[in-house]
């Protein structure tokens, strides 16, 4: 229980956490409301894409097929990545790019796993979502703007901590749950604050928390590159990036890296010279098939040329906690009442913020919010606050104290 | 909860049971899909009962404790 002194610290440290970070947590609150329903919205405006509903009889097409029915469309540029849809294995997205880097200017070629036809070429950058989603992840401003809601994320956590404490001397004396109406719209504002963000404070901390995680993302691979797949590669160093013309079998590889480790499914595939592989190698990321091993994948190094695999390196514990982080932060694994949940709680913290925002712009009254609300510290002999809280009149209100 | 003398538990008893809740809401529907995602619905949506609860009840009912 902290003394008033210590109560005028952690006050301290509240209010410029907050106040620092109050206006991006509402930018994130409010772009990631129609995140939480993206697959939704994708299907309301047709931008999903769906497979024809016709029977397939006979072999699906083979990995390499598809890959250069998606290269065809877009000749001049270089396949990063392919993945097979989480949902519905009748579908490969293809992800093409100018160079292997990572970039912003992509192109999706949606391909019929049965036929090798390609079916769409959907644009996930621009539009509505891709507005949200930029101004979610990174305001448009790559790894800086990702780095900076990170910490914006941490002030958060900060606020969140501070918050708590803040708790114990303005409930002390007051029932769970209270809302004094009768009193100034201050006083009912504080406790609406204080209500909402004590009661949604495991969730926010648990989404600011993973979501702080995430905008470490693109460091943590480079770290992986560095730290793990540097020893593997040894054998490799010098070399320069596999040409495509002599790589081998995509669909061999594939067999290779489904092979290697048993009762995976494919996530995606990452090509030679790409942020998630190495220059020599195509590395194939498999998935479990249980709620949780879902979400955990295992990457399979495949030799770009011999379709041989070179090893399946377990993923180390930065990587782990990446994936697991995720979920938590997306609120996408318990199906559609979650989801509703997930953006419930979003407006809960959209009022606990703009509340904390209202506290803040009503803090130049005669009586501070502490005096008037009768917070409490716990050593009351040492109080530099008022104690208790005198009923609020006309008359008193006028006076500064 | 079950000494209401104890200043402690008046204050943060219902944060805590709220939290917990939470927390295993969150946990259930990572681990399984059938009953962890019924559980997570619970554990997301009785805090957030509550708040509607609180935020809403009239001023006449609401009790103020004296010190």
């Amino acid at each position: 229980m902290p003394s008033a002194r210590s109560l005028k610290t952690w006050s301290w440290l509240h209010k410029w956490s907050s106040l620092v970070c109050t206006l991006f947590m509402l930018l994130l609150c409010l772009t990631g409301l129609p995140l939480i329903f993206h697959h939704e919205i994708g299907h309301l405006l047709g931008t999903e894409v769906e497979p024809p509903q016709t029977v397939h009889n006979g072999p699906r097409a083979s990995l390499d097929e598809v890959v250069k029915a998606a290269h065809a469309r877009h000749p001049e540029r270089v396949v990063q990545f392919a993945s097979l849809d989480e949902d519905d294995d009748r579908l490969w997205f293809v992800t093409l790019t100018p160079t292997p880097d990572p970039t912003d200017d992509f192109r999706s070629v949606a391909v019929d796993a049965r036929t090798g036809q390609v079916l769409a070429e959907p644009r996930f950058d621009e539009g509505f979502m891709w507005v949200m989603f930029k101004l979610h992840v990174d305001l448009f401003a790559g790894l800086a703007g990702k780095l900076f809601l990170g910490a914006m994320g941490l002030l958060l956590l900060v606020a969140i901590v501070s918050g708590v404490v803040l708790y114990a001397p303005f409930m002390r004396k007051l029932d769970f749950g209270a809302v004094r109406r009768e009193r100034s719209a201050r006083v009912k504002w504080l406790d609406l604050h204080n209500l909402l963000g004590i009661v949604t404070l495991v969730w926010v901390f648990v989404v600011g928390a993973t979501g702080m995680i995430n905008t470490w993302a693109d460091l943590m691979i480079k770290v992986w590159q560095f730290d793990q797949l540097n020893t593997l590669l040894a054998p490799y160093r010098g070399q320069p990036l596999v040409p495509p013309a002599e790589r081998g079998s995509l669909q061999q590889s594939l067999d290779a890296a489904l092979a290697q480790v048993p009762d995976q499914k494919l996530a995606f595939l990452a090509f030679p010279g790409t942020a998630f592989s190495s220059p020599h190698h195509t590395t194939f990321f498999l998935r479990g098939q249980t709620p949780l091993t879902s979400r955990l994948l295992q990457p399979v190094l495949v030799d770009a040329r011999t379709a041989g695999v070179t090893a399946a390196p377990p993923l180390p514990w930065y990587l782990t906690a990446l994936l697991v982080s995720q979920p938590l932060h997306f609120g996408d694994y318990g199906g559609m009442p979650m989801k509703i949940l997930w953006a419930l709680l979003d407006i809960a913290t959209i009022v606990v913020l703009g509340s904390g925002l209202v506290l803040w712009f009503k803090r130049k009254q005669p009586r501070s919010l502490a005096e008037e609300a009768g917070a409490t510290p716990a050593d009351t002999t040492a109080a530099a606050l008022e104690p208790t809280a005198r009923p609020i009149t006309t008359t008193t209100r006028g006076i500064t104290p | 909860m079950s000494r209401p003398a104890s200043p402690f538990w008046r204050l943060w008893g219902w944060p805590l049971v709220l939290g917990l809740l939470t927390a295993s809401g969150l946990v259930s529907a990572l681990v399984c899909d059938h009953w962890g995602d019924a559980w997570s619905w619970v554990g997301l949506g009785v805090p957030l009962a509550v708040v509607t609860w609180f935020a809403w009840k009239r001023p006449g009912t609401e009790t103020r404790r004296d010190p």
